[in-house]
């Protein structure tokens, strides 16, 4: 089959699929959009539906080519990154335009398709955006929502708007055409092409992917293997997740691509087994590969045979190091081994191999399919292209975006993550995972690229970006890392397995109160250590967290040791819980929740809580409707902490 | 000696690159690994038991207890952690009387802790069964095991 029989038939398909003089309701269903609730909200339209006697096609393909406008069209897309806004419902009612809903729940259900599917009336007040047509009302247009104005959608440039389970509407959209292209080039040219787009390694570390490309293709031995690395571990980070949801064939033209250029036959992709729904997109994605002649022998009538294996992680954080990902592809202990001899020139069963990240491979797809001088537009001079984060932590507007590297973090935190949440003061943000540093307020104007967060101590990472404000306490962050990476460690390298022992017993030390003036110093010295002497990037970069907060919260950590003091109150040794008799109205809620029966207080009078009693669990906290429950530091004697401690 | 393995076993050659996904699919197939099977695993594969043991105590999916009837996981990812993932883990704790990793006298509910649901913009996340529940709070937590326990 050729691709342009492939693009006729997916383009009848696309159309069915994007009439706007159609009823049509799309809903989010990527993990986020489910963990929201977007199948009960997708269960009560089809409740709906069939209340009214409304006729309705859901997604598969057949049922699409055949349907008639009268039918209405409801249909699952992957996410828009608007993760603050779940579960997101867009709705046409036929008229040309079509308006999405943010929030939405079984019991608006009803209302929007009464008044706005069938009556032709928007909601605006349930509305986020109107995605195409004329503005209506307040709703601003999708392009101009503050979230979505500064994003450059390349490696996220179908998701949300296709449905993911559906070949055709990717074609439509440009997939494979970047494939076909490669194929045409040949192998060098291809391999010239990344590598004249600048595009560099979005797992981590930055490697130019042409180049690394150049050192597989360049090794002797006809049998080569590429991987996807989607075995995205980092706490804190989702932006593989939601690309191999929403648009898995992104992913998969690009390690084909990569493939053809080093000149392998098979592909791994090697994903998270925390990650079902990725692995459920990617297995329906490959069949319809094979069955359109994308995968398999003679790929597009060129010659190139290409066949790709998804492999399930098992859960270790360390295989995201690429000599420990091969060992795990292997059906070995995940642990990493010395380089030299590199993957490309020995990796997988001892063949040359090029390992890839998701959103790398994605970028690929698009740089084929548009040309390397499209790519280099975007970006700065070092770091050329976009880049996507996952926003989360203390921020308004979580989510997925994807930005032009160099945009500052300020943009990224203020304008389209909307700012601190509940209007709190920003503290810092962290990128990179438990690999990555925290960034200061005072830096908040840093571009974000490799060399300026390097420069801050920080990494680009794999691109979670997690908000911290006021509440948060920066030791407990780096002791929270260090909690990670001391289990993660694999144990290999005496460096990484004392170190971060040692690391982590001196931050619990802060953490609880017992810390003492020589820590500091010693947490510098062992993290030093560490970066030098690890055998891979996981104990090269555990220490990150620590030494970016001793550097730029210094102030915090010596308050921990010398007045024993968490002014954010989280450190729950160092803390307790008071109520603020102004704001109590004695409602006995916080009393009825207290698991040990701390609170006292007569119904319609203010309560007490027995700091003596209390286990700083904080559930009257948590569940006082008026903000009464405060939290403040407590000075406290070593030995009575310790009792505290053993409870 | 080949009618010892079951139909698990069926679809995987004997090459030691398929010991994870075999392990995989006993998993599920028994909601954890038996000591048995991972001799036959071994035996299955030409490795010795050791090894196969070495790479299923090595990776975190793998249990070698039964589970819990139902299975409470609670996301303990940098975005849940920032927005008290420990609190909810700890009210669970005391509601259920089980620490992480173990399950119910009765066997009605294990409680885990993961790192990362990838669901961080919905923090803080807890898992029951297969339904991911957003926005946590202690209270939260509590009736969803009351509307379980009806």
């Amino acid at each position: 089959m050729t691709l342009a029989t492939l693009q006729q038939q997916a383009a009848q398909t696309w159309t069915q699929f994007a009439r706007r003089d159609r009823r049509r309701v799309l809903i989010g269903a990527a993990t986020c959009g489910r963990a929201a609730g977007a199948l009960r909200v997708a269960e009560a339209f089809r409740n709906e539906f069939a209340r009214h006697g409304l006729p309705f096609d859901s997604d598969s393909a057949e049922a699409m080519a055949s349907t008639g406008a009268e039918r209405v069209l409801l249909a699952e897309v992957g996410c828009l990154g608007l993760c603050y806004a779940e579960p997101l419902v867009e709705v046409q009612s036929g008229d040309g335009s079509s308006v999405l809903y943010q929030r939405v729940t079984p019991q608006l259900v009803p209302k929007l398709v009464e008044t706005h599917l069938l009556g032709g009336h928007p909601l605006p007040h349930s509305a986020l955006a109107v995605m195409a047509g004329e503005p209506i009302l307040e709703i601003p247009k999708f392009e101009d929502l503050p979230m979505i104005r500064q994003q450059v959608r390349i490696i996220l440039r179908n998701c949300g708007l296709i449905d993911p389970t559906q070949i055709d509407h990717a074609i439509a959209r440009g997939a494979y055409s970047g494939l076909a292209r490669a194929l045409e080039l040949g192998r060098e040219a291809v391999t010239a092409e990344v590598l004249a787009s600048g595009l560099r390694g979005r797992g981590g570390a930055g490697f130019p992917a042409g180049a690394k490309w150049a050192f597989a293709a360049r090794s002797a031995g006809d049998e080569k293997y590429v991987i996807c690395n989607a075995d995205e571990g980092d706490p804190g980070a989702f932006m593989n997740r939601s690309v191999l949801e929403g648009d898995p064939h992104a992913v998969l033209e690009g390690l084909t691509i990569a493939g053809f250029a080093v000149g392998a036959h098979t592909g791994y992709i090697y994903v998270r087994a925390e990650y079902p729904l990725a692995i459920e997109r990617l297995q329906a994605a490959l069949e319809q590969m094979r069955a359109g002649g994308l995968s398999g022998p003679n790929i597009l009538g060129s010659g190139f045979d290409f066949n790709i294996h998804i492999k399930k992680g098992a859960g270790a954080f360390v295989c995201g190091e690429e000599t420990a990902l091969i060992a795990a592809i292997e059906g070995r202990r995940g642990m990493p081994r010395p380089r030299p001899p590199f993957p490309a020139v020995s990796g997988l069963f001892g063949k040359p191999t090029t390992i890839n990240n998701v959103e790398t491979l994605a970028a690929v797809s698009a740089i084929l399919q548009n040309g390397a001088s499209w790519y280099t537009k975007f970006g700065t001079e070092k770091s050329r292209g976009t880049k996507t984060f996952s926003l989360a932590g203390k921020i308004e507007r979580t989510g997925l975006i994807e930005v032009a590297l160099g945009t500052s973090l300020r943009t990224i935190v203020e304008e389209i993550g909307g700012g601190v949440l509940g209007g709190k003061g920003f503290k810092a943000v962290q990128t990179g995972g438990p690999s990555g540093g925290c960034i200061p307020a005072q830096l908040l104007d840093l571009q974000v690229d490799y060399e300026h967060l390097a420069e801050a101590g920080s990494i680009m990472g794999s691109g979670g970006m997690v908000v911290m404000d006021e509440d948060s306490c920066m030791v407990d962050v780096a002791r929270y890392f260090l909690t990670f990476t001391e289990s993660e460690s694999c144990g290999k390298c005496v460096p990484c397995r004392m170190g971060t022992q040692h690391l982590l017993r001196i931050l619990t030390g802060l953490t609880e109160g017992t810390g003492t003036p020589e820590d500091l110093p010693q947490l510098q010295r062992l993290g030093h250590a560490m970066t030098k002497a690890s055998l891979c990037g996981l104990g090269q970069t555990a220490p990150n967290p620590v030494l970016t907060t001793l550097r730029y919260f210094a102030e915090e950590y010596r308050q921990h040791i010398e007045e024993h003091r968490c002014s954010a109150g989280v450190c729950r040794e160092l803390v307790e819980f008071w109520i603020d008799v102004e704001k109590c109205n004695g409602c006995t809620l916080c009393a009825r929740n207290c698991p040990v029966d701390s609170i006292s207080g007569e119904k319609k009078h203010a309560h007490l809580i027995d700091t003596s009693q209390c286990i700083r669990c904080g559930a009257c906290r948590s569940t006082c409707n008026f903000g009464a429950v405060m939290v403040r530091p407590r000075a406290v004697d070593r030995g009575e902490k310790r009792v505290v401690a053993n409870v | 000696m080949e009618l010892r393995f079951d139909s698990l076993f069926s679809a995987y050659d004997r090459s030691r690159q398929n010991v994870i996904p075999l392990l995989q699919d006993i998993q599920t197939h028994y909601g954890y690994l038996p000591v048995e099977k991972l001799d036959e695993v071994a035996e299955y594969l030409r490795l010795s038991v050791h090894e196969v043991f070495g790479v299923a105590t090595f990776y975190s999916q793998f249990r070698f207890h039964p589970p819990g009837k139902h299975c409470l996981k609670v996301c303990e990812g940098t975005a849940c952690h920032v927005r008290g993932s420990q609190l909810i883990l700890d009210a669970l704790g005391r509601r259920l009387g089980i620490r992480p990793g173990q399950t119910t006298a009765d066997g009605e509910f294990g409680l885990e802790r993961v790192m990362c649901l990838g669901s961080c913009a919905l923090a803080p996340a807890v898992v029951l069964d297969d339904t991911v529940h957003a926005r946590m709070t202690q209270a939260a937590v509590e009736r969803l095991l009351d509307g379980e326990d009806s």
